[in-house]
């Protein structure tokens, strides 16, 4: 006799507490992996997940056990040339006998190799962005109440139809016909009981016809308006979580395609980044050279133009399309900016005006990122000045390849201390 | 017969009709006694989960299962690793976990495999029936898994984990080789716990009673030796003797060593119990299809799977990764079979006790009253050593060449089948580490003594090992090697002070 049973539907994860378990214990590995790898991997697979690995020898589980040495023997099968008193020579390293460690190999014969496992791309992000936060983040949550949950609320008297709560309704109803028809049911009882004892016909006639009378009465409604319910549905507004990532890039002749490179990485974090705290996010791509446009992605990242640079032609640009699309109030809006440092003479001094007077009151963070290892050039410097004023919404670093651009991503976003 | 199957696709009817009939040929033709059978159908992932957990249905957490599970799981995708059809448990009623990708030849195959070869093994062989009690396993698992939990929220999950890690160094060190255990009991465990942790407590209080005995001058000679007799079951001195755990921890290095005990039967029986389910399964197949039960296609697809299965690749081959259980196991109850219908005159020189007798009976009896090791040694035949071209080859440290000391010929048959049987002796493959003494009055240190064998040393994780054991005794623990001659060849000490090596 047997039972079959079909257990498909009880779903896998029964080792996630385990794995989470190992993860844990060895996060320092998993850490490492996902940071080397942002800087290696191919721009585009950012969403998936990575493979850690770990040496084997941090993850052993010891258990006592024979070392190499000593003797030995062994039964093999599948003898084909062997006779009884041949000599083998000793396979070197590894297989029967001595091999040529000194019996500190691990132990399992497997050699040192590393312990490889994958972790997904949900995880990836957690350990990518860990211990990072969003600066300003609370500031326009609120920000506007157009949009609405709806939450039960209770119950009503007054509604419509499709909102009638059918079990209170019969409640109060039932309630309501036992209140009203108690009078009357005793009333008929003690006439009924009248009507047994007595034994004068007259009388009997007159206590009939009361009888039949109250029996005539209108009876109590069954289902009365009063009794109908109603489910309340309260509207709470829902916090705006709306953000939109301005990717501002110079795209002089002086960019080259590595630079841009990193610059895109620096892009893909920030949107990845965003997307974990916002449930809207636009991107708006500008690019300039000595002057300033706005560019669908693949544009953006491929076309070059050459001439001269004129940074604030984009600020100006994206103080625009700020004010003009994303205005009103419900965007947090972001800007990264980058650039080799280039900047018509000149220039640089307005744009640091542009950012202080115009675009850092409208923003909620804007970084700055200097790709290349020149020397700082005059945008760096009017900018430095805007860095010490606007801590807490302004932020430059200077990056030299795509290996800097995570350690900088974290410097710029490193959870603040509750101050 | 009533119905053929058809088609290659399984469904729950096909199944319930097939094991039907396996059922009744079991029981009925071969007089397999098995545990009710409880199949389950599960995806993949399940099994990759079942794969981690080393096939129970339930376990504590640790994160040496979520280790195999990531590590199995990125070999799965990569397609390194193929998954088994099957796992079965020895419970009852006896579990068996059959993959959804399996086609209905294969559930076929694995229902024969594993609810009725393995699950009479399980119920039969006498190690299982000292060792095991199916009865009792699952509320045990349940018993241990919820123990460890609530361990966890009393204790922090760290304090338990690193009980859990020291006891699993130590896991192959909790049997009694000699002693029959008493048998396990969910229900008289939870009952009896409290009672055991006072007790354990007051026992152990006792020994390490440290006010004086009245007279200063006894001491030296006047101590008894303890432990008296040398203690091969690590676990279990330490659950019972370490001075400074905590009730809960001793509860957890019993835990661990309950479930060493339960594994025990199944490392020393590998040979037997594959072979076992191996010939049932070629045997049960073979006779639905001769009835008519599955037709030619499936016995096609199954001999395939079932060749796979047995293959043997010689020792030079790439794919040889030491002798495989199913190959050996699956010959030796074939060979038994033969010489019990056809023996020829060597057959009744070597096994005058069985050539010619029932063969239904005499493998019943195989099944039943042997493990590895003897049942190589009381039934290996020149036949298998033959067919296998098993060699036999003489390892010495001090000689610059590997010997082959024997081949299959006649003058080899008897000890290459000795040699064989040697290699799945536990005794030999694992050093022999035991107690040896504890300083009752002194340092409170723990030695243990590994005597060597055949000069083979310990290897490189030993030290590894000794802090886990320092982490349970909570003093100096000592380990030293002895050799043949009675001689100390090499000392371990934990917390290290210094690690000599004598020449």
């Amino acid at each position: 006799m047997s039972f079959l049973i079909d257990r498909r539907l009880n779903g896998k994860g029964r080792s996630e507490v385990n794995r989470q378990r190992f993860l844990d214990r060895y996060r320092r590995y998993v850490k490492q992996a996902v940071a080397k790898s942002v800087s290696e991997r191919s721009i585009t697979d950012t969403d998936g997940g990575t493979s850690v690995s770990i040496p084997k020898k941090n993850l052993e589980e010891p258990s006592f056990g024979h070392g190499q040495g000593g003797n030995v023997e062994h039964v093999l099968p599948g003898n084909r040339e062997f006779a009884v008193g041949d000599k083998i020579e000793r396979p070197r390293g590894g297989g029967p006998g001595r091999g040529s460690g000194d019996g500190e190999a691990s132990q399992d014969g497997e050699g040192e190799d590393d312990f490889v496992f994958r972790i997904s791309s949900a995880e990836y992000l957690q350990y990518l962005f860990e211990e990072l936060e969003l600066p300003n983040l609370t500031r326009r949550h609120l920000g506007s109440t157009e949009v609405f949950d709806r939450h039960h609320g209770g119950i009503t008297t007054v509604g419509n139809p499709a909102q009638l709560h059918l079990v209170r309704t019969m409640r109060s109803a039932y309630g309501r016909r036992l209140a009203l028809s108690a009078a009357r049911k005793r009333n008929i009882e003690s006439l009924e009981q009248e009507l047994d004892q007595c034994s004068d016909e007259a009388q009997r006639a007159e206590l009939e016809a009361r009888l039949a009378r109250k029996r005539a009465a209108r009876k109590v409604a069954y289902l009365d308006d009063m009794d109908l319910r109603y489910n309340f549905q309260t509207l709470t507004p829902r916090p705006i979580c709306k953000a939109v990532m301005f990717c501002i890039m110079d795209v002089s002749g002086s960019m080259d395609q590595h630079c841009k490179d990193t610059a895109k990485r620096f892009y893909l974090l920030l949107h990845l980044f965003l997307k974990r705290h916002y449930e809207k996010i636009d991107v708006v791509f500008i690019r300039h050279h000595s002057t300033a446009k706005e560019v669908d992605e693949h544009t953006f990242f491929t076309s070059r133009e050459t001439g001269g640079t004129v940074v604030s032609s984009a600020l100006t640009l994206t103080t625009e399309i700020a004010e003009q699309r994303y205005g009103d109030g419900q965007w947090n809006i972001y800007c990264a900016q980058a650039s080799d440092g280039d900047n018509w003479l000149g220039d640089s001094a307005r744009c640091a005006q542009l950012l202080q007077e115009q675009l850092l009151p409208l923003c909620q963070y804007y970084s700055y990122i200097e790709i290349g290892d020149r020397d700082p050039q005059q945008l760096w410097f009017d900018f430095e000045a805007l860095q010490s004023a606007h801590s807490d919404r302004f932020a430059m670093r200077r990056v030299k390849g795509p290996s800097d651009i995570f350690p900088v991503f974290c410097d710029l976003f490193r959870k603040q201390e509750a101050a | 017969m009533s119905f053929q199957l058809s088609g290659s696709d399984w469904s729950f009817e096909k199944i319930e009709a097939i094991d039907g009939e396996i059922e009744r040929l079991a029981h009925e033709r071969y007089q397999l006694d098995t545990y009710a059978n409880q199949i389950e159908i599960i995806t993949s992932e399940q099994m990759l989960d079942a794969y981690a957990s080393v096939g129970m249905p339930m376990g504590y957490h640790h994160w040496s299962y979520g280790k195999r599970f990531a590590s199995n799981e990125t070999r799965y995708r990569k397609g390194q690793m193929g998954l088994a059809y099957e796992i079965v448990i020895n419970s009852n009623p006896c579990i068996a976990y059959l993959m959804e990708e399996n086609s209905m030849a294969m559930q076929t195959l694995v229902i024969a495999h594993a609810c009725y070869g393995h699950n009479s093994f399980f119920k039969g062989n006498y190690l299982f029936k000292t060792w095991t009690d199916a009865d009792s396993i699952i509320d045990y698992l349940k018993f241990s898994r919820d123990y460890v939990r609530g361990a966890e929220s009393r204790h922090g999950v760290e304090a338990v984990e690193a009980m859990l890690d020291s006891c699993h160094a130590l896991m192959n060190y909790g049997t009694d080789r000699y002693k029959r255990p008493p048998k396990l009991s969910a229900h008289e465990e939870k009952a009896r716990q409290d009672e055991r942790e006072q007790h354990r407590q007051r026992m152990v209080n006792e020994l390490w009673r440290t006010l004086p005995t009245h007279v200063r001058e006894k001491i030296a000679d006047d101590i008894p030796k303890f432990p008296a007799e040398p203690q091969e079951n690590l676990l279990y001195f330490i659950e019972k003797h370490a001075p400074l755990l905590e009730p809960w921890q001793r509860e957890i290095v019993r835990i661990v060593r309950k479930m060493a005990q339960y594994f025990y039967p199944q490392r020393q029986t590998q040979v037997m119990n594959e072979g076992w389910a191996t010939f049932w399964h070629y045997t049960l197949l073979y006779d639905l299809y001769e009835q008519g039960t599955i037709a030619e296609a499936y016995m096609m697809e199954v001999l395939d799977s079932h060749c796979g299965v047995v293959a043997q690749p010689a020792f030079d081959s790439p794919y040889y990764s030491g002798i495989n259980p199913y190959a050996l196991g699956f010959a030796m109850m074939r060979d038994i079979k033969r010489i019990c219908e056809a023996p020829t005159d060597e057959d009744k020189e070597w096994f005058p006790d069985f050539a010619g007798a029932p063969w239904l009976e005499t493998l019943h009896f195989a099944m039943q009253n042997f493990k590895d090791e003897s049942f190589i040694q009381q039934f290996l035949s020149p036949q298998v050593i033959r067919d296998f071209k098993l060699f036999h080859l003489d390892d010495q440290e001090i000689q610059t060449h590997i010997h082959v000391a024997d081949i299959h010929n006649r003058d080899g048959y008897r000890s290459v089948r000795e040699a064989l049987s040697r290699q799945y002796n536990l005794s030999n493959n694992e050093p022999n580490i035991q107690v040896e003494d504890v300083a009752l009055r002194g340092d409170r240190s723990l030695s243990l003594v590994h005597r060597e064998k055949s000069g083979r040393p310990l290897n490189g994780a030993t030290h590894e090992v000794l802090k886990h054991m320092h982490r349970l005794w909570q003093f100096d623990v000592r380990l030293s090697s002895v050799d043949d001659n009675g001689m100390i060849s090499r000392e371990w000490q934990c917390p290290e002070r210094e690690e000599r090596q004598r020449a």
